[in-house]
């Protein structure tokens, strides 16, 4: 507990401080300021681009069904990876075990693709 | 492989669902009847699976298999019974309810089939990643079940409420193992066990626990954890109501069995007696607020609240764990074969109004209408009162007679007066049912029909009613 | 190695923040990610756990949260969006059809 150990820190803190500070200054110096009358000002941020739209696009809810069937068999994945690490000790009991697993969500996956959820074209219809 | 044969009944209803999934694309609406015998022959599949188990197994050891995860003793071996048996009754029930209601959909199956899966696999549970597991692949597919009868908005409300308290009730279940697990650096049932036999029972242990107790008592309908439990029970389908008051009591109790009574639990004097209050608060509000309900269906999901409550007073038991858990498992038995004969009279009544009304007067003059139906409904409330000769007393009084062997005198007094005050609301409908005249009868004069399935399913559970109350012997013999 | 009270404080703290968001919240979505806020507390509370204990056994169990995590956002989103199209709310309080 040397307090020298500490001045790394300390430099650190005035170093984001000063140019969290100059960031705002220089913005306050140069940014366009009258609200009202400027109309890049008000425009929603899209890094730099020029904005198309509004913000508050609606998404059709097929993009929410699409995303939620992403997460379900995205997250599988937390299963794969104890697996892969430790594949030599598992051997094939491990494999076999895999196997039935991913064969389990297939089942699931030709299902969805079954009942049409993956076509983006029909289903309004 | 012989892991694989200690959990073949699950395993045969997983595997089922799973193929059934694929099978019901290749089946077209209008006959999805098909869908249901193809569950209902998994469901006996799995059955002679578990009498299988019951059998090979006499001795009544307690077999690990899958590194300790699972294990089969008779206690889940019954549980599995239980559990295939309201699975197929109350497939009975929705070939005609579902057909009526429009719900008749092959996912109905396919979910209810996975939840029975989760349930068994809880019964059968001996980790905690175990019960974690199970229990969320009986709630998840129960979520969606009550939401089935979309866009009725009775039922959608039922399901979201439901899928929000359920994933709250898993919040503290999560919590809580977690700090079990760091009280005791284990997850294994019986390794916890042994820690606290030893003597050590460290705060950490008993707050985990608590929070489990709070999660599990949500799932059970414990007072004061029971808030949804009338809403949804009354918002869902018929059908999956009976799958509920039924299958998702047997399937908590099954857990808290497991954990508090045969596990760690009954060894830390204070949650013993945290779960004798949560006994003693959920019979007295549960009976005192079905005393107010004019709904039928409202009155038997208060109902189920109250019959939560005299089961916990089995888990409460612990002077002779044995004993209590062969009366928690022998009510859970008696309570299914009762809630299903009233919630066939109920499915039966839905379908020949073609809605989801079971207002009292909808009760008058039953008996004149169809007798059989009121009289399978008197047998059901007779049996949820606690009528001697009915299966309801047997239960009721093995459960009372382990609280006052483990010195809860006081509570098994409580539950015999509560059971008086239950008699209150029951009688109300069987006086409606024979005694009233129905103005609206002599009008159209229209008469009941039942459905053949339905009227098999309600004579099953009648005799075992009946059985149970003459003979409770036949059952408990098993257990020996 | 760190000592682990100070991880096991802050699950605490996240876990009632969650528990307290259900209680009061009124946005079913809301509702809902104070439930995942819960969740992730006790996941938490697992890997400091499994720390302490030197064993697997609590980063195994986060595994197992996490895949049934997604499975209750898939289903629960779910139903939020079917309500949402029959009522155009996702107030709890406006569900009131039925009356507890």
């Amino acid at each position: 507990m040397i307090p020298s150990d500490y001045l790394p820190i300390g430099v650190m803190i005035l170093l984001a401080t000063g140019l969290a500070c100059l960031v705002v200054l220089i913005s306050i110096l140069f940014g366009p300021r009258r609200r009202a009358k400027n109309p890049v000002k008000i425009a929603s941020y899209e890094s730099g681009m020029t904005a198309i739209g509004l913000g508050q696009r609606r998404f059709p809810v097929r993009f929410y069904l699409v995303a939620v069937l992403f997460i379900l068999f995205d997250i599988e994945i937390v299963f794969f990876y104890p697996w892969a690490v430790a594949f030599r000790e598992l051997g094939w009991p491990g494999f076999v075990s895999m196997l039935s697993f991913i064969g389990i969500l297939f089942v699931g996956f030709i299902w969805v693709w079954k009942k049409g959820a993956l076509e983006w074209e029909t289903m309004d219809k | 492989m012989q892991d694989l044969m200690l959990i073949l009944p699950p395993l045969i209803v997983f595997l089922g669902a799973t193929a059934l999934l694929l099978v019901d694309l290749k089946i077209a609406d209008d006959r999805k009847e098909t869908v249901a015998w193809i569950a209902m022959f998994l469901l006996v599949g799995a059955l002679i699976a578990a009498v299988m188990l019951l059998y090979f197994n006499r001795t009544g050891d307690v077999l690990y298999g899958f590194s300790n995860m699972i294990l089969t003793d008779r206690y889940a071996a019954l549980l599995d019974i239980v559990f295939a048996l309201i699975g197929i009754g109350v497939f009975l029930l929705t070939l005609r309810y579902n057909r009526v209601h429009q719900i008749m959909r092959g996912e109905f199956f396919v979910l209810t089939l996975f939840s029975i899966g989760g349930m068994m696999l809880m019964a059968h549970a001996a980790n905690l990643v175990t019960i974690f597991v199970a229990l969320e692949m009986f709630s998840i597919p129960l979520y969606v079940l009550c939401g089935v009868a979309r866009p009725r908005l009775d039922s959608e409300e039922s399901s979201l409420k439901y899928f929000l308290l359920g994933a709250f009730a898993s919040g503290f279940l999560v919590y809580g193992i977690a700090l079990m697990y760091g009280a005791t650096g284990t997850l294994d049932i019986a390794t916890m066990l042994k820690q606290v036999e030893r003597g050590q029972a460290p705060l950490l242990l008993v707050i985990g626990a608590g929070l489990m107790l709070v999660g599990l008592g949500f799932k059970v309908a414990a007072v004061p954890f029971h808030m949804w439990t009338p809403d949804v029970y009354d918002g869902a389908p018929t059908t999956v109501t009976a799958f509920m008051t039924t299958a998702t009591k047997a399937a908590g109790f099954a857990a808290l069995v497991r954990v508090f009574l045969l596990g760690p639990g009954a060894f830390v004097g204070s949650l013993v007696s945290a779960i004798a209050i949560l006994a003693a608060l959920t019979m007295i509000f549960g009976n005192l607020f079905a005393l107010a309900q004019r709904s039928v269906k409202r009155m038997l999901a208060y109902s189920s609240i109250a019959h939560a409550g005299y089961l916990l007073a089995g888990i409460a038991s612990v002077a002779n764990i044995g004993q209590s858990a062969n009366a928690v498992i022998f009510y859970l038995a008696t309570y299914a074969a009762t809630s299903l004969a009233a919630f066939g009279v109920l499915s039966e009544i839905g379908s020949m109004n073609r809605d989801e009304d079971h207002g009292l007067e909808r009760y008058t003059g039953l008996a004149k209408r169809n007798p059989a139906l009121a009289w399978v409904m008197a047998l059901a409330l007779f049996s949820l009162m606690g009528m001697p000769l009915t299966a309801g007393f047997t239960g009721k009084y093995l459960l009372f007679q382990s609280a006052v062997s483990s010195g809860l005198n006081w509570l098994a007094l409580l539950g015999v007066i509560t059971s008086v005050i239950s008699a209150f609301y029951y009688l109300r409908v069987i006086v409606h049912m024979f005694m009233k005249e129905d103005a609206t009868v002599a009008a159209n004069n229209e008469q009941y029909y039942v459905s053949k399935p339905s009227l098999v399913m309600m004579t099953l559970a009648s005799v075992a009613v009946v059985a149970l109350g003459l003979l409770p012997t036949l059952l408990l013999n098993m257990f020996a | 190695m760190t000592s682990i009270e100070p991880v096991i404080l802050l699950s605490a703290v996240l876990f009632t923040i969650g528990a307290v968001g259900v209680l009061t919240r009124r946005n079913a979505l809301m509702i809902f990610m104070s439930v995942e806020l819960m969740l992730n507390a006790a996941n938490l509370a697992f890997v400091a756990f499994a720390q302490q204990w030197g064993n697997l056994d609590g980063q195994l169990f986060v595994f197992f949260v996490m895949a049934v995590a997604a499975a209750e956002v898939a289903v629960g989103l779910a139903l939020i969006v079917a309500i949402f199209r029959t009522k155009h709310s996702t107030d709890v309080d406006e569900l009131s059809q039925l009356r507890g």
